[in-house]
């Protein structure tokens, strides 16, 4: 990732929008004890470093102020690792629909 | 901060913000402190099913298709007592535009916005709704945000969600992410004041009626195929829309007497608001802690006066693991050839051990699937919940803790519901309303209003009500 964002680059600004202290009355302890933060991407409307306040236009044109937490975001989940417990468990009931005896689709073919 | 954007401010503007960015008169549906007019609400704010239908054929939204799932059918009578196993029919909802059922929704809220005049639509939803949104207000050419809520306060994003927010952004739309808290609603509040926009809240008349094809659809298919109205249909339960809607449209179809069964995952231990707990959920959506609050109070929700009142029309409540949907996930993938969910599979994990309790020649609908993908699959989610420090494991599914264990079965006879009391949720939501309104004294027409939101007769209401120490007027 660039430290810094050039005018026009796509980005993704950071924003405290309620305090700790601020947050709505009734939320439990731990969610009360840290701020609300939001998040949102756009284009740079000035040169900017991370972790410096900049503006950004939305991808609906709309204006959003935040500190600067990423030049170049990333889509970064992805489907996890094979899960042997479930791979084991698929291939177990495929053992069963073998049994003798039992209707597989195409049986009459 | 200036005094206009604290909570308190926003929430306290809530009334007007809400009632410009609907554009509905509420208030002439009020009939005294508890009651409402829900059927004239629904009938002069929403569209006939005939109008719905137009509409959402001409986006390309629902005629979806229905699949008989043989080898899952198979696979429930072997373990199933002889002459058991109800035939599975699965409604294949994923093949929407924008891969849920959640677009017949999206495709009459965004109709209404359009012709109502908005330039823009916002939902304030971390669930496939907001992709649902983005995709019909993208078609209509109009400009969408879609404020979620995403991230712990590590700023570690759950990856169900992070993908849903990308789907967002394919269509077009500004997605907005926060960290965990109820205050998505409030931040959704100044972007309505801040855009004018239309607030495409899943629980508006037209959310609601935008479902009922789905039911009815249903009703129609299986009665095409197998010439009879299906027996029983399972519907994954959160805020009460799907079941509501599936259930109207099964009877505006004549399928009066289809058992319509609400499915949870249990979560019951987490905390929706904590934010140590967020990323301790392998579900966002589909499970009990947004299925039991709203089916007992169902006007928690963004809108006056919710039009998902799901007692209305459950006839049963079943509860899942997180292992068991995990577990049929998987066999909807390599028995059936269908690669859809996990959290939408719920109603599928409760279909195969409902099907048991059924006749074979008789039918179960599990009414819809919904799209897969990065972050939204049973590896991305395990391997997540792993690195969250929960365990992941085969044993006895009831050893299932949330938020420390998932337990994966064993085998398919280890499937079970566990029944909700529906009479208990019932009891509640009477609670909720006179504790929300502060009644003393409850007249007959609204002893009536509350036979029908909870679906039972007068002795149990005023049982209910007597036990709160609520008299009934003559």
């Amino acid at each position: 990732m660039q430290e810094i964002a050039q005018v026009g680059d796509y980005v993704q600004v950071e924003q405290v929008v309620l305090q700790a202290g601020e947050r709505a009355p009734g939320v439990p302890d731990d969610t009360a004890s840290v701020p609300l933060v939001m998040r949102v991407k756009g284009f740079a409307l000035s040169e900017a470093a991370i972790g410096d306040e900049i503006k950004i236009e939305t991808v609906i044109g709309r204006t959003v102020s935040g500190k600067l937490v990423n030049t170049d975001p990333r889509y970064d989940h992805d489907f996890g690792r094979p899960v042997p417990e479930i791979v084991e468990a698929g291939l177990e009931a495929r053992t069963l629909l073998r049994e003798p005896g039992t209707r597989r689709r195409g049986d009459d073919l | 901060m200036s005094a206009g954007t604290s909570f308190a401010a926003v929430m306290s503007r809530r009334g007007e913000i809400i009632s410009r960015a609907l554009g509905l008169d509420y208030s002439r549906f009020e009939r005294g402190p508890l009651a409402f007019d829900y059927e004239g609400m629904m009938e002069k704010t929403g569209y006939s099913l005939e109008e719905v239908r137009a509409i959402q054929r001409d986006v390309g939204v629902g005629y979806t298709p229905l699949l008989e799932l043989r080898n899952i059918t198979e696979l429930v009578r072997k373990v199933s007592p002889p002459g058991k196993g109800a035939r599975i029919f699965v409604k294949d909802e994923a093949s929407n535009p924008s891969g849920s059922f959640k677009a017949r929704r999206a495709a009459l809220s965004v109709y209404e916005a359009q012709r109502k005049g908005y330039s823009g639509v916002i939902a304030a939803t971390s669930g496939n709704y907001g992709a649902a949104v983005a995709s019909q207000a993208c078609l209509r050419g109009l400009d969408c945000i879609i404020v979620q809520e995403l991230f712990d306060s590590r700023m570690v994003g759950q990856p169900e969600i992070m993908e849903k927010g990308r789907k967002c952004e394919a269509y077009g739309a500004e997605v907005v992410q926060l960290t965990v808290g109820p205050e998505l609603f409030y931040m959704m509040l100044r972007l309505l004041e801040e855009t004018d926009y239309f607030n495409a809240s899943l629980y508006t008349p037209y959310g609601i009626a935008g479902i009922e094809t789905l039911g009815y659809e249903v009703a129609e298919q299986v009665h095409e195929r197998c010439d009879r109205y299906p027996d029983v249909v399972v519907v994954t339960h959160a805020g009460g829309g799907n079941l509501t809607g599936t259930a109207r449209g099964l009877r505006k179809a004549g399928a009066d007497d289809t058992e319509v069964v609400g499915a949870s995952v249990d979560l019951s231990g987490l905390h929706m608001a904590s934010d140590e707990d967020f990323n301790r959920k392998s579900f966002t959506t589909g499970h009990t802690g947004f299925g039991v609050p709203f089916a007992t109070w169902p006007d928690r929700a963004d809108v006056p006066r919710n039009a998902a009142r799901a007692l209305r029309y459950m006839d049963r409540y079943v509860l899942l693991h997180q292992g068991e949907v995990f577990y049929v996930t998987e066999l909807l993938a390599v028995l059936e050839g269908l690669e859809r969910g996990p959290a939408g599979n719920t109603s599928l994990a409760a279909a195969f051990a409902l099907a048991q309790e059924m006749d074979q020649e008789e039918i179960l609908v599990v009414q819809e699937t919904e799209y897969t993908g990065a972050g939204k699959h049973p590896t991305a989610q395990l391997t997540f919940a792993r690195e969250n420090g929960v365990q992941v494991r085969r044993g006895d599914p009831a050893e299932n803790v949330p938020g420390a264990q998932i337990v994966i079965p064993e085998g398919p006879e280890q499937i079970e519901v566990r029944d909700f009391s529906l009479d208990r949720m019932r009891k509640s939501l009477i609670r909720n309303a006179v504790r929300h309104t502060g009644v003393e004294e409850v007249s007959s027409p609204e002893v009536d209003f509350l036979c029908e939101e909870i679906n039972r007769d007068r002795n149990f209401v005023t049982a209910a009500l007597c036990e709160l120490q609520v008299a009934v007027k003559d």
